[in-house]
């Protein structure tokens, strides 16, 4: 087996027995990304291999192995870092360098992880598919005809590919699970307030979230461990103290109580994802869960509601994208307000802008009431619905996505269609919780993601639930054939 | 048809804390632009704010000593414009819940007292300041500095409860001194941290519903907010008058050629589209950090003033003077713990000391002048070592120098004459140099007394005791 195939703490294993050093590890993953980033595209920006190299001989000399020192990884393209331009995959912050590090990063640079580059991404988070970059498309590793998902399609990919351990991506109304789901891999979207959203370019600043995506479960668990914990930084972020989440794999989940809602197995989720995910149900009664339907009952407004409040939030967000200070400015304008406008009209792709108009027109002071309220009002429902069934639940099981990985350029077209993605992950976003999409299952040789969603700062029992059904099962094993002659 | 103005006030007070209310950066005046800048106050992408707690214990104490209920919970929601100097293209305030709520203040006018309530007064950043190439109108290019972006502000927004320019200009300057003593802000006009908008209406005496509102913005001194306020009244009645329509618009104060102007009207209003700003928890206080604040307030203006009535014994106009500002009391205070005169130290600092720091444009603080000295000045007047007339001369000395009475005193020659004999020997020069003026006195003429007396004074250079020199003249015109 080589290097590039291996788990995060399966690299960390050899490193501490001092089998491997952190440049042969980079090594591979260079030869591995010159093999398969032709044909997936998975990164933005990819660091000089000669500074990557030189680095990693650096960590070995300091001959201290712990925690992630001499890991390499990637960052969505949302991630602010000093050393690579970050994008945020728009024309508007194409050449734009932040003088400043997101803390979530910080994190893994003081522990001497070798940041690798910056991963592809729709558009300032806004799409479920990768389609809506400025610059490429990202392939599916499993299909190269379908898409990796998104919005942090490139950070899935290039997990699934092997052109990197891990990454960190966003997710806002499941832009980390569904790509996860599609890519095979696990992605979990953290308790909101759990990691410093500091640096994290805002999509919607009351949905985003930043998380791993991993192999397997267990280095979820080691990744969350150094990304997890209060900043003062960003005022949302909770001080809730971080448990040692490793110490929630190999347990036992004799009488864990599992909730499938019925309102997240309806007919728009095909057939074999549902068998997928009740076949996974079944494994966790041979595990001793109990397992039972459960009911809540606000889903079907949950994405409405949502498609009012991440919009607006992104409108205002969005709007500091002015050419004033930095990113690309229009310079034939003749004034102030022209340059505004020619500006955003240039630098933004039409998703983007659909959405900050969406976004501007449910603010406005004669809809306010109609449309931002009123979503308010259903989002405080749809967490009241996860509330109770909490009472008698420890985890919610359901599929991650409606569908396996569709086509590129089959649903770019339907904006309606690509949203209705996100149905069964968007609730989470609302309700600020925890969600994991782990793979479960194949289709037509198409990964198939299971989420489990959890109490608010429970991410250890998705953990323990996911690590157990890991265990018992091979899903999580199986590689694309990308870039094998 | 006599017309009543109705009057309200919004004024922004730049809260006195050391960083801006959203992030680290020093908030001090008159640094090199944009040199007090950090990515988050410049709206950079990724950044996120976080809220000074300084800036909220100031706003509660402001509250507080405008007798405003403080909400238990408020929270900041974002104003959505685009304008160069609005980093984030939207500036967060507070719209539905204000940190504070209903309150007032009273005023006096020609010795009576008026309420006037305040509806609210909300937290807010401040905007950055664009530095236009030339004029607004013709520049090819601006400058944006963002020194000022997120300085905490508080915005107190007055009931439309005045009636005249005065009554605005009384409300403003009580305001300022309640903020000054409370210890929230410099308010400083000239630099931007009292900052007046007025909305001004006019309607029949009687009407109950309101004319039609004009916003003057950016009235930068107390004189200004009077006359245009008066501008705008006058402007308003001749309009009805003429059966003009007046439209809701903004305007602005022209200082030079005292007018108001259009800015806009009210059809380029913007909507801007407020919402829970949702990088920001609401903020939620408990009574026990209220009422911390509550009763730890210092002495406020009213009840300096009540102190000074009824302690010295002062009247209520002497007493509303020397509170305008902490540094007067202070100043007064400091001199009565050395002397017991209060109404001689009062004259002194509503007389001179008020003349000279109008003179030359000056508060208190900046003076060079202090208690002591002033003290001193007055003990040597009782003791008769210079008069009441030179006083006035060592007084504009010690303000101008900081030097001590004695000093200068001996610098300038001041001593006061007292010594008899020297005295009846001036006297007698100049009664003998003026046989004719003699004459006329003797014939009853008073006139020729005081003839005598200033020769006297003159002959001293100013420094005879004028009390002796009318007792020996007396002695001696009478005597002979």
């Amino acid at each position: 087996m080589e290097l590039f195939e291996l788990t995060v703490y399966e690299l960390q294993e050899k490193i501490k027995k001092r089998e491997i050093s952190s440049e042969e590890i980079v090594k591979s993953i260079y030869k591995r990304i010159n093999e398969v980033e032709n044909t997936i595209k998975s990164f933005i920006t990819l660091a000089d291999e000669k500074n990557i190299l030189e680095n990693a001989k650096k960590i070995d000399a300091k001959n201290e192995y712990n925690g992630l020192a001499g890991i390499p990884y990637a960052l969505k393209d949302i991630f602010c870092t000093s050393d690579f331009r970050t994008t945020c995959s728009s024309k508007m912050l194409e050449n734009f360098v932040p003088t400043y590090n997101a803390s979530a990063t910080v994190k893994l640079r003081e522990q001497d992880a070798i940041l690798m580059g910056k991963l592809n991404m729709d558009e300032f988070a806004m799409g479920s598919s990768t389609e809506r970059s400025a610059f490429h498309l990202t392939c599916n590793p499993w299909d190269l005809e379908r898409v990796p998902g998104g919005s942090s399609g490139g950070s899935a990919a290039a997990v699934a590919a092997g052109e990197i351990p891990f990454a960190l991506g966003t997710d806002t109304g499941g832009s980390l699970r569904q790509p996860a789901a599609f890519c095979g891999v696990v992605g979990l979207k953290p308790t909101y307030g759990r990691v410093s959203r500091w640096g994290v370019i805002a999509f919607a600043s009351s949905l985003d979230q930043a998380g791993p995506i991993t192999k397997d479960v267990r280095d979820t668990a080691i990744i969350m461990n150094e990304i997890a914990g209060y900043d003062s930084l960003d005022s949302n972020s909770l001080d809730v103290e971080v448990p040692d989440y490793t110490q929630f794999l190999n347990q036992d989940i004799k009488g864990l109580k599992i909730g499938y809602p019925k309102e997240y197995f309806q007919e728009y989720v095909t057939q074999e994802v549902k068998d997928a995910v009740i076949n996974a149900l079944k494994k966790y009664e041979e595990l001793g869960a109990v397992v039972e339907e459960v009911s809540l009952p606000y889903t079907e407004y949950a994405l409405p509601a949502y498609y009012l409040i991440a919009p607006a939030e992104a409108s205002a967000n969005l709007a500091r994208f002015d050419g004033v200070r930095f990113g690309y400015r229009d310079t034939n304008a003749e004034n102030v307000l022209d340059m505004f406008k020619q500006s955003r009209s240039a630098a933004f792709n039409n998703e983007v802008k659909r959405r900050i108009l969406f976004g501007t027109n449910s603010l406005r002071s004669n809809n306010y009431e109609d449309y931002y309220l009123k979503a308010q009002k259903v989002r405080r429902l749809v967490r009241d619905d996860f509330t109770r069934v909490f009472k008698d639940y420890d985890v919610i099981v359901a599929p991650t996505t409606p569908t396996t990985a569709f086509k590129i350029g089959e649903q770019i077209n339907h904006p309606i269609i690509l949203y209705l993605n996100d149905i069964i992950t968007v609730p989470v976003n609302l309700a600020g919780l925890p969600g994991m999409s782990i793979p479960c299952g194949f289709s037509d040789g198409l990964p198939i993601g299971m989420q489990l969603i959890g109490k608010p700062f429970d991410e250890g029992t998705l953990i323990k639930a996911g690590h157990a059904f890991e265990q018992s099962t091979d899903y999580h094993k199986a590689k694309p054939a990308v870039g094998v002659k | 048809m006599a017309y009543e103005t109705v009057i309200g006030l919004e004024v922004h007070v730049e809260l006195k804390t050391k960083t801006k209310i959203f992030c680290g950066c020093s908030t001090d005046f008159g640094a090199e632009p944009n040199t007090q800048v950090c990515p988050s106050c410049a709206g950079f992408p990724g950044t996120v704010p976080v809220l000074n707690k300084k800036a909220v214990e100031l706003a509660v104490k402001a509250g507080l000593s405008l007798n405003c209920e403080i909400a238990n919970y408020s929270k900041f929601d974002r104003k959505n414009y685009f304008y160069p100097d609005l980093p984030k293209a939207y500036q967060i305030s507070q719209y539905d819940y204000p940190i504070c709520g209903k309150g007032y203040i009273d005023i006096d006018i020609s010795g009576e007292s008026k309420r006037i309530g305040i509806t609210r007064a909300h937290l807010e950043e401040d905007a950055g300041k664009l530095v236009h190439q030339g004029s607004i109108t013709t520049t090819t290019s601006s400058l944006v500095d963002l020194n000022r972006s997120s300085v905490p502000l508080l915005e107190i927004v007055s009931e439309p409860e005045m009636r005249s320019g005065i009554e605005a200009r009384l409300y403003l300057e009580k305001l300022r001194s309640i903020l000054l003593f409370a210890g929230v802000s410099d308010c400083k006009m000239q630099e931007g941290s009292l900052r007046c908008d007025a909305n001004v209406s006019v309607r029949p005496y009687g009407q109950a519903e309101f004319g039609t509102r004009v916003e003057i913005k950016n009235l930068n001194s107390f004189k200004a907010l009077e006359k245009a306020i008066e501008f705008e009244a006058k402007r308003h009645v001749d309009a009805i008058e003429d059966g003009e329509e007046l439209i809701q618009e903004t305007r602005t104060w022209d200082d030079e050629k005292q007018v108001t102007k259009s800015m806009r009207t009210k059809e380029d209003a913007e909507d801007y589209r407020y919402f829970p700003d949702p990088d920001l928890p609401p903020i939620k206080l408990n009574e026990a950090f209220i009422n911390d604040i509550k009763e730890n307030l210092p002495e406020l203006p009213d009840e300096a003033q009540k102190r000074l009535v009824e302690k010295y014994n002062l009247p209520n106009y002497d007493a509303s003077l020397l509170t305008m500002t902490p540094d007067v009391l202070t100043f007064f205070d400091e001199c009565m713990k050395e002397y017991e005169d209060a109404k001689v130290v009062s004259n002194w600092m509503m007389g001179e000391l008020t003349r000279l720091l109008n003179q030359n444009n000056i508060e208190l603080s900046e003076s060079k002048i202090n208690p002591e000295h002033l003290i001193n000045m007055l003990q040597l007047i009782n003791k008769g070592t210079i008069s009441g007339k030179m006083a006035k001369t060592v007084f504009e000395e010690m303000f101008n120098s900081g030097k001590d009475p004695e000093a200068i005193i001996k610098e300038k020659g001041l001593v006061q004459i007292s010594d008899e004999e020297t005295l009846l020997a001036t006297i007698e020069e100049v009664i003998n140099n003026n046989p004719k003026v003699l004459e006329d006195y003797k014939a009853g003429k008073e006139k020729a007394f005081g003839f005598f007396v200033g020769q006297v004074m003159k002959a001293t250079k100013g420094q005879a005791n004028p009390a002796i020199v009318n007792k020996l003249l007396k002695e001696k015109l009478n005597g002979e």
